[in-house]
């Protein structure tokens, strides 16, 4: 259970979020949606324990991710970040195994080996897991960096924008996977993830948060958020909300 | 792994078949008088190049910069900054009366608070943006050069020999308990730096990721940057400034190594600083017949290396 309670933020003298309350029960799928600039990005930071809140408090099941030691944080919460391309000799093998660091600390044993070998199978890289990391493409770059916060292997996965460059077939096996993940059962994950494709959210978020300039505007059920009424206030466009073949879907019009 | 180990081993076997070429060819005279000393120039040299070599990998990887250097940026600059202005505080004759070892120790340390403090502050401001950290850097770089001049200037011409002693890339006027202390120096920055490797190769994703994985990425980049002053000093005090040598020899340690692993890049970065200057050294004194200084060599071809570099970099 994630618990923030009357968050802000500034970024330098710039206010991004505003008195944020918001508790995510563990497992499933949560969506974060908003226009740009809304303060989806900042938020999953904050939470992460990698943005220092102005005022407010964080909890991830209990725990403040400002209070401990840096690697216990990292083995409660991975966070895969919307980072500037590596132009780096790095393997893709050798990138997906420093999800293992916060567990090992530098030196891996054979349970870390198994740990990067697994997430290189589930996001079928082992095809390229020996390609440096400058030579990959835009997609296949974000798949291995989604990879190394899976081998992470924490209770809580955030991930902001990994649908970015990702084709439809690979767009949807993330989002797949994660929905497969996030199912109850034994290691499984609860997963937070922003997305700008709301039909990703409408087809497999099982909540939906919605924020608009820095504040939340509604955090329910997917069927409960994803309304033309509520859709327009957070994005200031008209929208269509239809359902087609037991799937809602979301167009602008 | 295997590859850069067998790389590196190819590169050791090299450093030693060139200092046993610097060593044993061309002697002419007393045997016992000419190999020891061409025996202390050589530990100087590979003294030099190792701890440039390990200290260009180290900043490299804390700036996220292929670019810049301890060199380019003024690190050594700044030693003789302090070194004028201990001269200028104290007087030459009490600089100079200091022990060997105290006096080096002393600026050593003294480096190490100056440039983690100065660096530190300029990383942290200017992260990410590369092109605003390299002019920054360059620019910082010839201001401190430009201080450490002014003060030479307000010194006494006796008082200015002391300085000027540490001041010129020389490797003919090297002292040996002054060889002592800079192995010891390169010894423990050197171990220390190899304890770090799994938490260099961390940082070395950028501070945002190095985070989310649970790394103190300031406080890597606080002990690496004291880790590179300390070294620095021990180039610079045993030789003078040469500032294109940790370029070359991070660049060549890095492509002999085939990884951006620290574990293997240190290494190979130390043997090829060191395999450049005896190499160097072995051209320009048997073949050129001491008509350049080595210094200028390494500052041609490191010059002409970062220029190919910054254009490549462009294109990409």
């Amino acid at each position: 259970m994630i618990e923030v309670a009357s968050l802000s933020y500034r970024a330098g003298p710039v206010p991004i979020l505003h008195d944020i309350r918001l508790s995510l029960p563990a497992g499933g799928i949560t969506a974060l949606i908003g226009p740009n600039g809304a303060g989806k990005s900042s938020l999953l930071h904050c939470i992460a324990g990698l943005n220092r809140p102005a005022a407010g408090s964080v909890r991830i099941d209990g725990m403040d991710p400002f209070a401990v030691p840096d690697r216990t944080r990292a083995r409660q919460v991975a966070i895969l970040q919307q980072s500037p391309a590596l132009a780096s000799r790095l393997r893709v093998r050798e990138l997906v195994a420093f999800g293992r660091w916060p567990h090992h600390g530098g030196r891996p044993g054979p349970e870390d080996a198994q740990a990067t070998a697994a997430a290189l199978a589930a996001f079928e890289l082992d095809a390229l897991a020996d390609r440096p990391l400058d030579t990959l493409s835009g997609g296949q770059r974000q798949r291995a960096m989604v990879a190394m916060a899976h081998a992470q292997a924490t209770p809580w996965l955030l991930l902001d924008e990994p649908l970015n460059a990702l084709d439809p077939r690979h767009a949807r096996d993330l989002m797949a996977r994660l929905h497969a993940l996030s199912r109850p059962g034994p290691g499984a994950r609860s997963v937070v993830v922003v997305l700008h494709d709301i039909n990703a959210a409408a087809i497999w978020a099982d909540r939906v948060v919605a924020m608009k300039a820095g504040h939340v505007i509604a955090a329910d059920s997917a069927a409960r958020v994803l309304r033309p009424d509520l859709l327009e206030q957070v994005f200031d466009t008209a929208f269509e909300v239809i359902e087609h073949a037991g799937r809602r879907l979301v167009m602008t019009l | 792994m295997a590859r850069g180990r067998a790389a590196l081993w190819a590169l050791a076997g090299l450093l030693g078949a060139l200092s046993a070429l610097f060593l044993f060819w061309q002697i002419s005279g007393p045997v016992d008088f000419v190999l020891p000393l061409r025996a202390t120039k050589l530990a100087a040299l590979v003294l030099v190049g190792a701890a440039t070599g390990i200290a260009t990998v180290l900043f490299q990887t804390v700036a996220a910069n292929r670019l810049l250097t301890p060199g380019i940026v003024g690190f050594d600059a700044l030693f003789i900054f302090l070194q004028t202005g201990l001269v200028l505080m104290l007087g030459g004759l009490a600089v100079a009366g200091l022990p060997a070892f105290a006096r080096f120790l002393g600026e050593t340390a003294l480096l190490m608070l100056a440039a983690t403090a100065l660096f530190g502050l300029l990383m942290r401001r200017d992260a990410g943006d590369v092109v605003r950290m390299i002019l920054t850097g360059v620019i910082l770089g010839v201001l401190l050069r430009g201080l450490a001049e002014m003060a030479q200037r307000l010194l006494a011409p006796s008082e200015y020999a002391v300085v000027q002693q540490a001041m010129f890339a020389s490797f003919g006027a090297v002292e040996r308990d002054q060889l002592a202390v800079a192995a010891l120096v390169l010894a423990l920055a050197g171990a220390a730096a190899l304890r770090m490797a799994p938490a260099l190769d961390v940082a070395g994703l950028g501070r945002p990721m190095a985070r989310g994985l649970g790394l103190d990425h300031d406080r890597v980049v606080f002990l690496a940057l004291a880790l590179v002053a300390a070294l620095v000093a021990v180039s610079t005090a045993l030789v003078g400034p040469i500032t294109f040598l940790g370029l070359l020899a991070a660049s060549l340690g890095r492509v002999v190594a085939g990884s951006d692993r620290h574990a293997l890049s240190l290494p190979a970065a130390a043997l090829s600083g060191a395999a450049i200057l005896v190499a160097g050294q072995v051209v320009f004194e048997r073949l050129l017949g001491m008509q350049s200084t080595l210094a200028v060599l390494v500052e041609f071809f490191g010059g002409l290396l970062f220029l190919a570099l910054v254009l490549r970099r462009r294109r990409g």
